[in-house]
């Protein structure tokens, strides 16, 4: 990135919204892996690092009022989105302070106040569903955007497939975001999809597709930029895809043999956060005075939220049965 | 003053379509998609929706892709972003092919949330065997999706009752699967002008009785009331209990009336095992063991695909014959 500088630099301030996300996403993730590892909490944990400056991107151009549904591995998209921390973490530990309740858990964090719809733990389900909301906010002639966050190993699934067409015949204000990090669980990449590029298969659907590098958030600001733009305005769907690596294997725990330990290295001695950082530094868009104070402010942030989850109760007995439907239902 | 509500004769299929209709001008919010459902498509294969896409617009009555994933998808983001939509899967035999968004996602989402994101969609499809469609175009599948909590299931016997409880889905909160019995479209009977509501969760006495209760819903109902004709006839009183609804059951109306009958007999189309019928009956032997004459009597498909040949299909069928041997053989167990 220091060598590639993007043409168009954005402004300052979205430069800022983006380094306290990623900050966000990074220091969230480290401080989640250190209370799993300490066993203080459990949980299944499907770790976002090496993809935060995605989301960063996506999250700066997003309207709260924007939709977005995402995917188990779904932290950095509900940080990005303003799903808040101290509801975040209560709901990745289960408890009743959760956004839900701590009756979804991380695969499934639902915030509509942030515009973060669902998150599905089933693989390529939530497109279908992002075409549904982006329908109805076209229905209602609001110029709200849908976002649909995925992996690469997802668009191997009908889903993609049935859901990319129906955006692109009903037209639909939808982006789909493919976080191509080379692995599907733990099959590489090339060993399972026909095209060298999962934004070829835009074409198939006569929408646009565009492959950018995930790890450099200005290069994905700007295509996420063209994309909800595109959207916004009435032009339709888009395929991103954003080439990334995940860090720390598909679940948290993973032993990682799959994965080439040379490559992995790589990855991480490119630790996208880290090479922002320093980009930030290097061109004058923040002082260190700057970048310290974002990063003491979110460890304050996640610590009070960390706190705030470990004190806070579960759910009690009674919200087994409840929510099942729209009355309460009582159970035979 | 009285309210006289007027009654017109009409086919299931014209009453499910005055359903529609009134739903569609009723409420903005309401959205009707499928398979062939507009009609520059048709207006559906069974041409239910014949002018409502002309009458509301194509951007509330469309004809999708044939993407049932992507079609049941699409129900929920709508409903989850504000909308009541009416999604059409053809047969329920294709509900295999979108049962990821049917289970996955409408059933467990207002849960998944802990009450935030409901999901009032209503999912319109034709059930049952009976026109040689096949294995694949005849199955009644009730039990698939009975299993699910967080959906609604309700099965009409009748096309008044189709009408009111397709309006009482349309406008419930939750996700309902209307479950239609093909072969019922071009049945006839008097249905309610105007708006008609039949409220989810009540069963219906279709014939009251005394020795016997027969339960069952969707078409069985009618061969049921043949077969108490015929029983009456030997001096056995048959009541005929009309589920109408299937989740969530009216269990009081079973266990009132099997409570006063003392004998049960469960029928459905569909295969006896894992049927819904095995669930009514424990539910009977739960609640009445010490009350019951003897134990609950099933009858029920067998085991098996739904054959092609006529011959093989009507074997397939239960019908009011078989009810009849069921009703006997309730009715020879005392104790
Ligand atoms: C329909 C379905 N099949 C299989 C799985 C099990 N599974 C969970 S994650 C995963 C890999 C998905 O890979 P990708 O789409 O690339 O996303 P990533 O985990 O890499 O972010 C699989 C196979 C699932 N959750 N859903
Ligand atoms: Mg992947």
């Amino acid at each position: 990135m220091t060598e590639t500088l993007p043409q168009r630099t954005p402004d300052k301030e979205t430069l800022a919204r983006m380094f306290e996300l990623v900050t966000a996403i990074n220091l969230t993730d480290e401080r989640f892996r250190t209370l799993l590892s300490s066993g203080r909490a459990r949980s299944t944990y499907y770790s976002p690092k090496g993809q935060e400056c995605i989301s960063a991107a996506f999250g700066a151009l997003l309207r709260p009022d924007d939709y977005c549904v995402t995917m188990y591995r779904g932290l950095h998209d509900h940080l990005a989105k303003g799903v808040p921390m101290r509801e975040l973490f209560a709901e990745f530990l289960g408890r009743v302070t959760g956004t839900c309740k701590g009756k979804g858990g991380p695969m499934h964090v639902t915030h509509p106040a942030s515009g973060l719809m669902v998150t599905t733990g089933i693989v390529g389900s939530g497109l279908p569903i992002a075409n549904g909301l982006a329908w109805a906010a076209k229905l209602s002639g609001t110029d709200q955007v849908t976002i649909v966050n995925f992996g690469d190993g997802a668009s191997n699934i009908g889903a993609f497939h049935e859901a990319l067409n129906l955006a692109s015949v009903w037209e639909l204000p939808v982006v789909f975001v493919c976080q191509n990090n080379r692995y599907g669980e733990h099959t590489r990449y090339e060993w399972a999809t026909s095209a060298s590029q999962v934004a070829q298969r835009a074409a198939a659907y006569e929408m646009p597709g565009v492959t950018v590098d995930g790890n450099d958030p200005v290069a994905t600001y700007w295509a996420a930029d063209e994309a909800i733009s595109r959207a916004r305005s009435g032009g339709g769907p888009t395929l991103v895809e954003a080439m990334t690596y995940r860090f720390w294997g598909h679940i948290f725990g993973d032993n990682m043999r799959y994965m080439p330990p040379e490559e992995r290295k790589a990855a991480m001695d490119a630790d996208p956060t880290v090479r922002y950082r320093n980009w930030l530094l290097e061109h004058g868009h923040l002082s260190e005075a700057e970048l310290a104070s974002i990063e003491n402010d979110t460890l304050a942030a996640i610590d009070d939220a960390i706190a705030f989850a470990l004190d806070s109760p579960p759910p009690g007995p009674d919200e087994l049965y409840t929510d099942v439907y729209s009355e309460t239902v009582v159970p035979a | 003053m009285t309210d006289e509500v007027k009654v017109a004769k009409m086919t299931t299929a014209q009453a499910i379509h005055d359903a529609l209709d009134l739903a569609l001008a009723k409420d903005p919010k309401v959205l009707l998609f499928g398979e062939d459902v507009s009609d520059p498509s048709g207006g559906g294969v069974f041409h239910i929706s014949e002018g409502l896409s002309t009458k509301y617009g194509e951007h509330r009555v469309r004809s999708t892709p044939i993407s049932e994933q992507a079609i049941v998808g699409a129900a929920i983001g709508a409903a989850i972003g504000g909308y009541r939509p009416i999604a059409e899967i053809m047969f329920m035999d294709f509900f295999a092919v979108a049962m990821d968004q049917i289970s996955n996602h409408a059933a467990k989402l207002r849960y998944m949330s802990g009450g935030q994101t409901g999901v009032p969609i209503t999912i319109r499809t034709a059930a049952g065997a009976g026109m040689q469609f096949g294995a694949q175009h005849s199955e009644m599948l009730e039990a698939w999706v009975t299993h699910i909590p967080g959906l609604k299931v309700v099965v009409a016997s009748n096309p008044a009752d189709c009408k009111g409880l397709l309006t009482a889905a349309i406008f419930d909160d939750d996700p309902v699967v209307v479950i239609e019995p093909t072969l019922d479209y071009w049945v006839s009977g008097p249905v309610p002008e105007g708006e008609h509501v039949v409220p989810i969760g009540k069963a219906s006495t279709a014939r009251p009785g005394s020795d016997v209760t027969l339960i069952t819903y969707g078409r069985e109902v009618k061969f049921a009331l043949e077969a108490a004709e015929t029983l009456a006839g030997e001096g056995i009183s048959v009541e005929v209990l009309d589920l109408r609804t299937l989740v969530p059951m009216d269990e009081r109306a079973v266990l009132e009336s099997v409570a006063r009958t003392r004998r049960a007999v469960v029928v459905h189309q569909a295969v006896r095992r894992g049927g819904l019928g095995a669930e009514i009956s424990a539910l009977i032997h739960e609640n009445l063991f010490g009350e019951l004459e003897g134990p609950v009597v099933r009858v029920a498909g067998p085991n098996t695909p739904i054959p092609y040949a006529a011959e093989l299909e009507s074997l397939f069928v239960v019908d009011s014959a078989d009810m009849v041997k069921g009703v006997r053989k309730a009715v020879q167990q005392t104790r």
